[in-house]
């Protein structure tokens, strides 16, 4: 199953529901953001208009302005790059070691696969934060730590999945008959076991995507991600956090954009998978 | 009139007792095992935290003491060296780390000279009880939502899947704004800022349990699902039953074995969350400590934290296995 | 010990029918489109007689069961001239009127009752349910009549097994649990619906004498099945049914010795026992020769094609299989029948080589296929072959039907393109199925096919053996009538030796040149096919033989 194969699947074949060109759509437009932010940003942001501070959404200011007379609509797609690139990184991170991980885990020989698969139970069993908070507090706050600390934190949950996958696709019928009729482990492995496999995970892995933002985001809510004056996402839910009295939107926004980016994966992933299992 | 078939006993019976009783007993070692490579994970990850902080260890820690970064002389330096033994080999140190965990000693704060039990301890209590609220709060919720909706035509399936969906990946830190937002700001339902008692704790309690009912209810839902087109359904129909008895006293047994299960490890996830929601809403909790530290450094806090939390999970995940096992016992005698 | 009862059980018996229907017609309107399941059915039940309602999948014979208890499923329109249950008309009965007949006047009964009981609920609650919903309040009395309904239908110890569940209880056992539960309240008409598929021979006797006590206290039944062997045993007065229309109706034994409509001929002559040896149980394809040949005598046994030699395995504690020793020869058919648990499955696995035996050896054509390694075993497992019960799993689910009979080709065969997807053409024609099957995925196939193209794949490395595991007891009788002439038809062209393994003593004694009888995991009896149904010796044989229901 190559790319070809999943760009056929999702352009002939893919229903194009309204949920689906709406996820399209709200990608397509954070991807152009984070490209060329001066492209679709009205205002500079860091542009100062004091007399204009803390207004709630208007004609003027779509998103409304935060103590400082900034444009949040501004800020919010000039932060995409970083946010993006955070999210990506990390998901980037957890994706790489999930694969091997997971692949060790369910293919390894006895002694490999038992230390492994022991290892990513114990560490599956803390919480994603508490984890990414100690490494934060050993590496320091920062982007990059972001980024290690989501990635590290979320790899083992995908790993089980991984394992899992394999595992059962490794003890399905269909690699028995094969088995009987002479095949070698190599040919099974990949005629049947890796790509029955791979084909749910698809959907997890774009899934992925998403929930790297919304838990680097969740790091700098509590201070402990990129510095101000980022306009990164979840930074600007830390700078909002001090007026939620006053103005309220400059929390419930960037959170917004963050849930709807993280549908928006969500969704994207799931009808590749369809389209996937349905044109075959 | 009594039939007893003489093929009867040509029919295998189930394994006496004794051979139980054996199987048992092995099951449970390998859960404490388990549990105890938990811990004992957690206590060395700890320890390997606090050792692979960067740099030279009593420096570090005497300018997260002093509030500045410099060097420091091996005079300034002696005190610090002997308080947290850092001249000791390391695997001396480690000994000695797992001896005063078993202890229930969790290290010296970096920060403050206190031991980390006493700025841990008492915040831990309020953390608890907002997350173990949450945590039943999210089976009320999830239950209703899902007896309700399941089984009942396609389109109420896709939209309460899609309502599971949604609300499962709502972050806590948005949700809970959101939920500020709407009802105790605009609606003055609930008191804004950590207001005690019960009406303190709805709207925080609420915000960790919606999204652990949409993940938990993405499950059930599968199995009730499945589970009202079993052949037993059918049997407890011909007896007369109604739908609604049906749902409870037979579909809700099986369909929440998955949510049990997943509640063991909800409390470690529902942990965290309530770091979040304890900013948000202001809560007493380890929350702020624990962020506090993070941002200090300040490792022992942390990976104290980490240890308490994982050997909570161990004790719940315990207690969940032995509670699946008394609702399913399929699995005691299998 | 005199119970007070809270509501009085027995009914009296009214002369003249329990249940009349009369042109019942059942339809299914899904996204616009209508499907008639049932086209006019038309019987009486009178008290202390059975009426069977025969037929195959699809036949619309569980969908009438159903709608005569008011549960035909949603979207389902329902039509007659007459229903009526002794003088009540059911045609206008509203949902919480039917909660109170069902239980109470309809009994319903349906296969294992591993699924049809609660598995989380002991089985004594169960019981106690019917009780429950029909005004039994006191929970004590509830719990007594459980428990005496438990000791009426033959459980030992009632007062313990009332609180096991359905899985720590034998097969016989909670099947009469089961049975226990329907008749709580004594109901005038009992609904069996498939109640002894899947159960072993044994247990399946059980079941059929409890119906029977039932029949002769005065109960009605309705008796659902698509065993012929199974109504025969019980039925007064049998309705054929196919494609939703009765084709056939009258008295139990005139239908079944002297059948009228071809659809019920070919019905009855589709089973398989001792009587068809040697002849065809289907009609031919028009594809296949007539091969009407008497049973080969000339298949020459001293050529031992599988050889096995004192095989033990042990799962856990558990001995599946106990010191087993067989010989397969050269073209010839050897069964292995037993009970579940009894051991044959992991016996053709060992056989295969896919399960490692404890004890024992294994010799494949002659050279040693147990406790050698898998690397030298991989080039002779072309000669040997295999056919699941369930074709569905042992495919890949991505795969088409063409590419599962390519890939199971041998590469070695050294065939070019061309000559591969020929070799496939021709396997799918020797299994008689169309060429445009090879385009199709194995999910959108019918059973039987799917079974084909199972018997196609395993044809297709050229074996000496094939091991058939349960390979057709899924299937519907006329269907399995075709797979077994189809395994019959390969085996006499390719000199095919089978290891046929099923609990179905009649498909057994149809196919198999020799038997294998196992118990507990040991084979207590081997011997010539007929010779074991005529005059068995070993007490296990013996009660096996005699729980057969009489042939049709």
């Amino acid at each position: 199953m190559t790319v070809i194969d999943v760009a056929r699947a999702t352009r002939s074949r893919a229903r194009l529901d309204p949920a689906l060109l709406a996820s399209l759509a709200a990608v397509a437009f954070f991807l152009v953001a984070a490209v060329v932010p001066g492209f679709l940003s009205p205002h500079a942001p860091t542009a100062l208009a004091l007399d204009e501070a803390l207004e709630p959404p208007s004609f003027a200011h779509w998103f409304g302005t935060d103590q400082i007379g900034r444009d949040l609509l501004s800020r919010v797609i000039h932060g995409a790059r970083e946010s993006l690139l955070i999210g990506f990184g990390a998901a980037g991170i957890a994706i790489v070691a999930a694969i091997v991980l997971g692949t060790l885990a369910a293919l390894g020989g006895r002694v490999v696969s038992a230390v492994v698969s022991r290892a990513i139970e114990v560490v599956f069993a803390f919480p994603i934060l508490l984890l990414a908070l100690l490494l934060v507090s050993i590496l320091g706050a920062s982007a990059w730590t972001q980024v290690i600390a989501v990635g590290v934190s979320t790899a083992p949950g995908y790993a089980r999945m991984v394992r899992g996958q394999i595992l059962s696709a490794k003890n399905a019928g269909y690699v028995e008959a094969a088995r009987a009729l002479g095949h070698s482990p190599r040919r099974i492995l990949t005629n049947h076991v890796l790509p029955n496999a791979i084909r749910p995970l698809v959907a997890v892995f774009t899934m992925a995507l998403g929930q790297s933002i919304v838990w680097a985001s969740g790091l700098s809510f509590l201070g402990l991600g990129v510095a101000p004056p980022s306009s990164e996402w979840g930074a600007l839910l830390d700078a909002g956090r001090a007026f939620i009295m006053q103005a309220p939107w400059l929390t419930f926004i960037p959170g917004l954009i963050i849930v709807v980016f993280a549908l928006a994966a969500t969704t994207i992933g799931s009808r590749i998978q369809q389209n996937l299992e349905k044109g075959e | 009139m009594t039939l007893t078939s003489s093929t009867e006993t040509l029919t295998t019976e189930p394994k006496p007792g004794a051979e139980r009783g054996g199987r048992r007993a092995r099951r449970f070692l390998s859960r404490i095992s388990g549990a105890i490579v938990v811990l004992w994970g957690a206590a060395t990850a700890a320890f390997l935290a606090q050792a692979a902080l960067p740099g030279d260890r009593a420096t570090a820690i005497f300018n997260i003491r002093a509030g500045q970064a410099q060097e420091r002389t091996p005079a300034e330096l002696a005190p610090i060296v002997d308080a947290f033994g850092l001249d000791d080999p390391l695997l001396l140190q480690y000994l000695h780390y797992i001896g005063a965990l078993l202890r229930g000693d969790l290290g010296t704060s970096y920060q403050q000279f206190r031991p980390v039990w006493d700025l841990i301890g008492e915040q831990l209590g309020s953390t608890l009880i907002l997350t173990v609220t949450g945590i039943a709060l999210a089976w009320l919720v999830m239950v209703s939502w899902v007896t309700l909706t399941a089984g009942r035509g396609a389109r109420l399936k896709n939209i309460g899947s899609a309502v599971d969906t949604v609300t499962a990946s709502l972050p806590p830190y948005w949700l809970g704004i959101l939920l500020l937002l709407v009802f105790a700001l605009w609606l003055g339902w609930f008191p804004v800022m950590g207001g005690g008692g019960l009406a303190g704790i709805v709207l925080p309690a609420l915000t960790l349990a919606i999204p652990l009912a949409g993940f938990m209810g993405q499950a059930v839902r599968a199995e009730y699902e499945r589970t009202l087109d079993q052949p037993f359904v059918l049997s407890a129909r011909m007896r007369g039953m109604g739908d609604l008895g049906i749902r409870i006293r037979h579909v809700l047994r099986h369909a929440s074995l998955p949510a049990v299960t997943l509640t063991g490890w909800a409390l470690g996830a529902t942990i965290s969350g309530a770091v979040i929601v304890e900013q948000i809403y202001s809560r007493p909790g380890i929350g702020k400590t624990l962020v506090s530290a993070v941002g200090a450094q300040d490792l022992p806090v942390v990976t104290g934290v980490v240890v308490l939390v994982a050997a909570l999970y161990v004790v719940a995940n315990v207690l969940v296995d032995v509670a699946y096992t008394l609702i399913d016992s399929r699995l005691r005698t299998s | 010990m005199t119970i007070v009862e809270r509501q009085s059980t027995t009914v009296e018996r009214r002369a003249g029918a329990a249940l009349t229907v009369r042109g019942l017609r059942v339809d299914f309107t899904r996204d616009g489109s209508t499907r008639d399941v049932v086209r006019g059915v038309s019987f009486a039940l009178e008290p202390g007689r059975c009426v069977a309602i025969v037929g195959e999948s699809g036949s619309g014979k569980s969908v009438t069961a159903r709608t005569l208890a008011g549960l035909a499923g949603s979207g389902a329109v329902i039509e007659a001239d007459e229903i009526s249950l002794g003088a009540r008309d059911l045609t206008s009965v509203a949902e919480h009127d039917w909660r109170r007949i069902r239980g109470k006047q309809l009994g319903f009964i349906q296969q294992d009752a591993l699924v049809s009981l609660d598995p989380l609920r002991p089985v004594g609650r169960e019981i106690e349910e019917a009780l429950r919903l029909h005004g039994w309040r006191s929970r004590s009395d509830r719990r007594r009549k459980a428990i005496d309904l438990l000791r009426a239908v033959g459980v030992p110890d009632p007062e313990r097994r009332a609180l096991q569940r359905p899985h720590e209880l034998s097969g016989g056992l909670r099947q009469r649990a089961l049975i226990a539960s329907a008749i709580a309240l004594d109901p005038e008409i009992l609904i069996a619906d498939e109640p002894t598929t899947a159960l072993d021979v044994t247990v399946q006797a059980q079941v059929l004498a409890q119906l029977e006590t039932a029949k002769a206290r005065g109960t009605s039944i309705l008796l659902i099945s698509h065993d012929l062997s199974v109504v025969a045993q019980i039925a007064d007065e049998i309705l054929v049914m196919s494609g939703g229309e009765i084709v056939e109706q009258g008295a139990a034994n005139d239908v079944l010795t002297a059948p009228q409509h071809p659809y019920t001929r070919r019905l009855v002559d589709a089973v398989p026992g001792g009587h068809t040896r040697g002849e065809r149980l289907a009609p031919q394809d028009l594809t296949t020769p007539n091969l009407h040949l008497p049973r080969a005598a000339s298949a020459e046994r001293d050529d031992a094609v599988l050889e096995v030699r004192g095989v033990s395995k042990r799962f856990a504690g558990v001995t599946a299989v106990d010191q087993v020793s067989f010989t397969l020869g050269r073209g010839e058919t050897l069964g292995i029948v037993g009970e579940s648990g009894s051991g044959k499955s992991t016996t053709a696995r060992i056989a295969l080589a896919l399960e490692s035996a404890d004890e024992g050896e294994v010799r494949l054509l002659g050279t040693p296929w147990s406790g050698v390694p898998e690397r030298q075993r991989r080039s002779l497992r072309p000669r040997i072959g295999v056919v699941y019960q369930d074709p569905l799993s042992s495919f890949d689910p991505r795969w088409t039907v063409g590419r599962i009979l390519s890939d199971a080709i041998p590469a070695d065969a050294g065939l070019t393109r061309v000559e591969r997807t020929r070799r496939v053409a021709d396997l799918l024609a020797q299994v008689s199925l169309p060429a445009e099957t090879r385009g199709r995925l194995p999910l959108r196939l019918s059973g039987g096919q799917r079974q084909r193209v199972a018997i196609a794949r395993a044809l297709a490395t050229s074996p000496d053996v094939i091991v058939l595991d349960e390979a057709v007891s899924a299937l519907d009788v006329s269907v399995q009538a075709q797979i077994l002439d189809l395994l019959i038809d390969l085996q006499r062209e390719y000199g095919l030796s089978y290891l046929f393994i099923s609990h179905d003593l009649g498909v057994i004694h149809h196919m198999s040149d020799r038997v294998l009888v196992m118990t507990g995991g040991r084979v207590v009896e081997e011997g010539d096919a007929d010779r074991i149904f005529r005059a068995p010796e070993h007490p296990y044989t013996r009660a096996l033989i005699r729980s057969l229901p009489k042939p049709v």
